[in-house]
């Protein structure tokens, strides 16, 4: 079945062998030729396309992901405005009670719970306060943890407190065991000496703060610290105090964006800020997928675009070279076979021209050897010397049967040069039955035989072979003359079959023809007649001429009543037998 | 009285044993190598038949056939050929030929058919002197006319 289809689909060209060799063969390459005319008209159209879709493709690419990390960078810049002010704000607030109120006022506990309840009001998320003088032990302490009198003058933080004035924590658990962070701030004293208010902050306030940014639905926001611990919890990367497998650059006061795979093996792009003046790094890991899905769905409809553009081109591309190369090669076939027929023409006229020169040349000489030995055949048989010589009479009978034979031989030729030249003329049939009636008449007079002629009116003049037609009438009245005894009768009757067809029936009051020879007749060399001198061909030669000019011959016959002959010819010659012209 | 017959062939052996063969069976024979000089012996005598190659340099056998029988029209002519063919026969029928023959020919055939040539001319010729006596009868004056 598919082979079928491709069989069907193949073009006419592809399995075509020119015959013709020689130099120009590469010409008529067909596949060849199909295969440039494809490869180039695909080439010229295709490239363009390709290049200009995959450039475009890139461009809008490249478009797309500037644009996923100018959104993450701008979304990792609001977000850290916010914390980086909420911290700052916190720390400012602790600056401000530390400056607005003295040693002494804060060392009064009561006083403290106020100031911690007031900040609870105000902000919220504030667990203790704490106040720890210059030897670093805490002299008073408010909130949910007993944590007064411990001293701190060895932990880091004091002494960055000391360093800076300031301090921010990391996460921490601290004594309290609980996750906050530690706000402290030094106020020097007059005096040369100096207090640290601390704060601490639980890391719920904290956690409410990040997760309460806008964020979108798959984004996960948090924040670290310098060493990649969580701070707060992260959606992809667990738990606070969780260290993140990120890897982050040194301190840079400008967002960094960069492209990275999350745990799940998803696309994801990172953003993330130095958060100053504190150990905090804001993180924002997005989804690539979620980002880029619309632009997605537009490279589907462009990938889907461009397949069905070059699939077309190249099915058109195809049609067409198909197409051409077909014609190409139709024109060529035309040629090769007028040539071949031109060739083929001009060899028969050839063999013609040299077939009847040969047979003129051979005839006169022929014919004076068959006057000599006939001549002294004749001296033979007139005088008395050589009649008693049966062996001289016999050697000249055996000469005059041989230029019998050598005159048939060129005869035979000259047919075959006759039959070369298949001239079509209009043919009036009345005509061609007289004049062979007319060449005849003398043996049917000598013999008694009479002729009748019945022609339809109707037949009008048609197209065919004179010459043939001529010959068949020539072959069929000897054919009857030979079969009738003297004193029989032949009748021609022509009548229009149809349209296309005209009938012509030779009957004769001959002995009739055996059903069992019947079906030979027509064969070479049949002899129905048995041991009269014929050649056995004259039949045989009708068929072919028959056949030669487009007609059938039939043979219908009954012993003692007469065999008839049954021509049907066309009116009009075949165009193959036209096209024969000159074979 | 013996058949006159011409006998015009450009092969001149041909036309030495033939004309020998035919002496032999009795007739008269004069030969011609082409057709200008056959014509110029059918214009001086009168012969009853005339054996005429179709294919001669010079005035062709068709031709030499016209005038034959333009100068002689009782005069037979049975017409030689070399060419298997047809047309040929029909054509020189058509022209007022006898018969025609092949070559090489049946000598027994050609001497059939002289006669029978000979027979038709001597026919013609006894119905032309019937209707001249029947005419000279009916009017005795008409014989002087002619004359």
């Amino acid at each position: 079945m598919p082979i079928s289809i491709i069989n069907r689909l193949k073009p006419r060209f592809w399995d075509h062998e020119d015959a013709i060799g020689g130099p120009y063969k590469h010409h008529f390459d067909f596949r060849r030729i199909w295969k440039r005319a494809v490869l180039v008209t695909a080439t010229v159209a295709l490239v363009p396309l390709i290049i200009w879709a995959v450039a475009g493709y890139r461009l809008h690419l490249d478009t797309t992901e500037a644009e996923l990390k100018l959104r993450t960078s701008q979304l990792v810049s609001n977000s850290w405005r916010s914390v980086s002010l909420f911290l700052s704000e916190l720390r400012l607030v602790l600056d401000f009670i530390a400056h607005d109120h003295t040693f002494e006022t804060l060392n009064d506990k009561e006083h403290l719970a106020a100031i911690l309840d007031n900040l609870n009001k105000r902000f919220g998320g504030f667990t203790d306060l704490g106040l720890i003088d210059s030897t670093g032990i805490q002299q008073t302490y408010v909130g949910s943890h007993q944590l007064g009198g411990l001293d701190y003058s060895n932990e880091p933080w004091f002494r960055q407190v000391l360093k800076h004035g300031v301090y921010i924590s990391e996460l921490v658990l601290g004594y309290r065991k609980e996750p906050h962070l530690d706000f402290a701030v030094k106020r020097d004293l007059p005096d040369g000496s100096f207090f640290v208010l601390r704060a601490a902050l639980d890391a719920q306030k904290f956690n409410e703060l990040i997760a309460g940014f806008e964020v979108g639905e798959k984004t996960d926001t948090f924040v670290i610290n310098r060493a990649g611990v969580l701070q707060t919890p992260s959606r992809y990367y667990g738990p606070a105090l969780n260290k993140i497998p990120i890897h982050i650059s040194d301190y840079t006061p400008k967002t960094q964006v960069f492209e990275s795979k999350n745990n799940k093996n998803e696309q994801t792009v990172i953003g993330y800020a130095y958060i100053p003046e504190t150990p905090f790094i804001l993180m924002i890991v997005k989804q690539k997928g979620e980002l880029v899905q619309p632009w997605y769905k537009t490279g589907w409809a462009f990938t889907a675009i461009l397949t069905t553009s070059i699939v077309m081109i190249l099915l058109v591309t195809l049609a067409v070279a198909s197409r051409l190369v077909d014609q190409i090669h139709e024109a060529d076939q035309e040629r090769v076979d007028t040539l071949h027929q031109a060739e083929y023409t001009n060899k028969m006229v050839s063999l013609g021209r040299l077939a009847s020169g040969v047979a003129h040349e051979i005839n006169n000489p022929l014919a004076i050897i068959n006057e000599k030995a006939g001549h002294i055949k004749d001296i033979f048989t007139l005088t008395d010397t050589y009649a008693e010589n049966p062996k001289l009479i016999g050697l000249v009978d055996s000469v005059l049967a041989t230029v019998h034979r050598c005159a048939e031989v060129t005869k035979g030729l000259l047919n075959f040069a006759r039959h070369l030249n298949l001239s079509v003329q209009t043919i009036n049939l009345p005509e061609i039955a007289s004049e062979v009636k007319g060449v005849l008449a003398k043996e049917a007079e000598f013999r008694s035989i009479t002729v009748g002629v019945d022609l339809s009116e109707d037949i009008p003049p048609f197209e065919s072979d004179r010459g043939k037609l001529e010959q068949i009438f020539f072959n069929l009245f000897n054919n009857a003359f030979a079969a009738m005894k003297d004193g029989g009768h032949l009748e021609i009757k022509a009548r229009r079959e149809d349209a296309d067809f005209v009938s012509i029936d030779f009957s004769d009051s001959g002995p009739g023809i055996a059903e069992a020879d019947l079906k030979h007749v027509f064969e070479p060399f049949f002899y129905s007649r048995a041991g009269e001198n014929r050649t056995g061909l004259g039949l045989a030669v009708t068929y072919a001429l028959v056949q030669e000019i487009g007609g059938r011959v039939s043979v219908q016959s009954e012993i003692g009543k007469g065999t008839r002959f049954h021509i049907r010819l066309p009116l009009k010659m075949p165009p193959e037998q036209q096209s024969d012209t000159g074979e | 009285m013996k058949t006159r017959v011409l006998l015009v062939d450009d092969e001149l052996q041909f036309v030495n044993a033939l004309s020998e063969r035919l002496t032999i069976r009795n007739y008269e024979i004069a030969t011609s190598l082409n057709g200008e000089d056959a014509l110029e012996k059918i214009k001086q005598y009168n012969y009853d038949v005339v054996i005429l190659d179709v294919a001669m340099p010079g005035t062709d056998g068709i031709d030499v056939l016209r005038e034959i029988k333009k100068l002689k029209p009782l005069t037979e002519v049975i017409m030689l050929t070399g060419h298997g063919t047809m047309e040929t026969a029909i054509e020189g029928m058509k022209r007022g030929a006898f018969d025609f023959l092949m070559k090489p020919c049946d000598t027994e055939e050609l001497d059939t058919k002289i006669k029978k040539a000979f027979a038709r001319k001597d026919e013609h010729e006894e119905r032309i002197r019937t209707a001249m006596v029947s005419a000279s009868i009916s009017s005795p004056r008409s014989v002087l006319e002619d004359d």
